[in-house]
């Protein structure tokens, strides 16, 4: 394994070349602006020396005042991880820009995410519910869903 | 003289609903299958319905009363959906195994492991035209394997063994005799079985150059596990991120180049081999001591957030579980590896025939609960 970069100094290369995309950077994860995620997630997916063209995981976590996206990256070439996290504030239209584009396997990640949650992904090429059928009435794993 | 008659058959696709209820799918699982002729245009995968909200049920739930859940994921290898469950909440809540737990863990994964293989290959070939004879050789093996577990948890397929800061309960005596003895009979009979199999002229011709998954491609869809390993990614979270006490033993990651379901098939009984050799060193490891760490059956572990993966026996198997400091987890998400290897599956059935589709299918090894959650 070739020299690997810690999540701090991604954090750092990010926002040096996304400035203001970082809104918060923890030990191991950062919390990316919205519009900045399809950006970040190229560069971080194509850049020499990170190389994370594995996505491990999409998921959504509701704390009520906001949605949290969460996304794992790994880079199999240099033995890294690095989680991303990004909030949207609205409970009535949540959305994300769609990694579709870049991680063939965010399409039935994000659909799962839609079904359940109801987040929104745009640019995400077929949207609809994966699990639970059409015209079922609210994502249930968000905290205020009543059955 | 006659004229040359165009001969040219006029032929349009047609839709085929195959599943949920057909003996090939795994499970409830449907493909609307778009055909011309016999040869594959696209799939269109539908499923959900084994589809029981466990990730919602969790929320509901203690911490140590979601290990039952996780049994029900991958009914085919429950021990594993333990074993990564409990490695979360350990992480969440900071709480030591005891070694011999961990050793524990490690010889009833790796167990698991050959009990999954067992049945996936067995499936595949099923699936392949090799109706029955193969199908149960590898049942019996793996009937051993439930009588083994059987011994330890009084359970032979969800065993809800596990628990948060160990297993429930200590190995009897009796057990890792059984387990030595076992080591050397399975060896046999994997060579054995190999042998009938290896040089088969049917599965040769059925099996290689069908349903090719690229490297790039598998990278790109996140495949992990056996179908990622035979299309060339070196990858085993028991290397590349080793949990438990993986780093002690020594073993090989098996690896193929060309990602057919060839490849698929001798990756899996090459880490069959691996998971042997695992275990019987494990066997001869295993310390005195105690089983669990004493935490409390009701735990709140401090506010935070934790994910774990395991190289489960189909891939990489993962719980995210978020906690606010309550008795129950806040949301728990798990990384389905059944979901995520078959997302693929639309790339790579795509110009082959109806049978191709079937042995496609069968050799990425999934189960549909893991799948609809």
């Amino acid at each position: 394994m070739t020299a690997a970069l810690s999540a701090k100094e991604i954090v750092s290369q990010l926002s040096a070349r996304f400035p203001g995309a970082i809104e918060e950077a923890g030990l191991d994860s950062a919390l990316v602006k919205s519009e900045s995620l399809p950006a970040a997630a190229e560069y971080l997916k194509t850049a020499e020396g990170l190389k994370y063209e594995y996505l491990n995981y999409i998921t959504a976590v509701d704390y009520y005042d906001y949605f949290e996206v969460v996304y794992m990256l790994t880079s199999l070439e240099y033995n890294r991880s690095v989680t991303f996290k990004v909030r949207c504030y609205s409970r009535d239209n949540p959305s994300v820009p769609s990694l579709t584009g870049l991680y063939q396997g965010a399409d039935w990640q994000e659909r799962e995410v839609y079904d359940l949650m109801g987040i929104t992904f745009e640019g995400h090429p077929n949207l609809k519910r994966i699990f639970l059928w059409e015209g079922y009435n609210g994502y249930p794993l968000r905290k205020d869903w009543n059955r | 003289m006659t004229t040359t008659q165009e001969l040219t058959l006029k032929t349009e696709p047609f839709v085929l609903n195959m599943g949920p209820l057909h003996p090939s799918t795994h499970g409830v699982y449907r493909m609307r299958v778009t055909l011309d002729g016999e040869v594959v245009l696209d799939i269109e995968p539908i499923f959900g319905y084994l589809h029981r909200g466990i990730e919602k049920l969790m929320e509901e739930r203690t911490y140590t009363g979601c290990i039952p859940l996780t049994d029900r994921l991958d009914y085919a290898s429950a021990m594993s959906n333990n074993f990564s469950y409990c490695l979360a909440v350990e992480k969440l809540g900071g709480i030591k195994v005891p070694e011999r737990a961990e050793y524990i863990r490690v010889i009833t994964a790796e167990l698991q492991r050959i009990a999954n293989h067992c049945l996936a290959i067995g499936a595949m070939l099923n699936d392949a035209g090799a109706l029955g004879t193969p199908f149960f050789y590898l049942w019996r093996q793996r009937e051993k394997i439930y009588d083994l577990f059987e011994m330890l948890c009084g359970q032979r397929v969800l065993y809800n063994y596990m628990r948060i800061g160990g297993v429930s309960q200590d190995l009897p005596d009796e057990f890792l005799p059984a387990v030595k003895k076992f080591i050397p009979q399975l060896r046999h009979f994997i060579d054995e079985y190999e042998f009938f199999l290896k040089q088969n002229e049917i599965l040769i011709a059925r099996a290689k150059g069908v349903g090719i998954l690229s490297k790039e491609l598998a990278t790109n869809y996140g495949i992990s596990g056996p179908v990622a390993r035979a299309s060339g990614i070196r990858w085993d979270l028991r290397k590349n991120d080793p949990y438990s006490v993986y780093d002690r033993f020594e073993f090989d990651i098996p690896t193929r180049e060309n990602g057919d379901c060839y490849d698929r098939y001798r990756v899996r009984m090459e880490e069959m081999k691996q998971s042997l050799r695992i275990v019987e060193q494990s066997v001869k490891q295993v310390p005195g001591g105690p089983f669990r760490t004493e935490v409390n059956q009701v735990i709140r572990p401090p506010a935070g957030e934790a994910y774990a993966h395991i190289e489960g026996p189909k891939g990489e198997l993962g719980y995210y579980i978020v906690s606010d400091n309550s008795i129950a987890p806040y949301r728990s998400h798990i990384r389905s590896t059944s979901l995520i290897n078959l997302g693929a599956l639309r790339q790579m059935v795509k110009g082959w025939k109806v049978a191709d589709l079937i042995l496609i299918f069968g050799s990425i090894d999934i189960t549909m609960g893991e799948v609809d959650r």
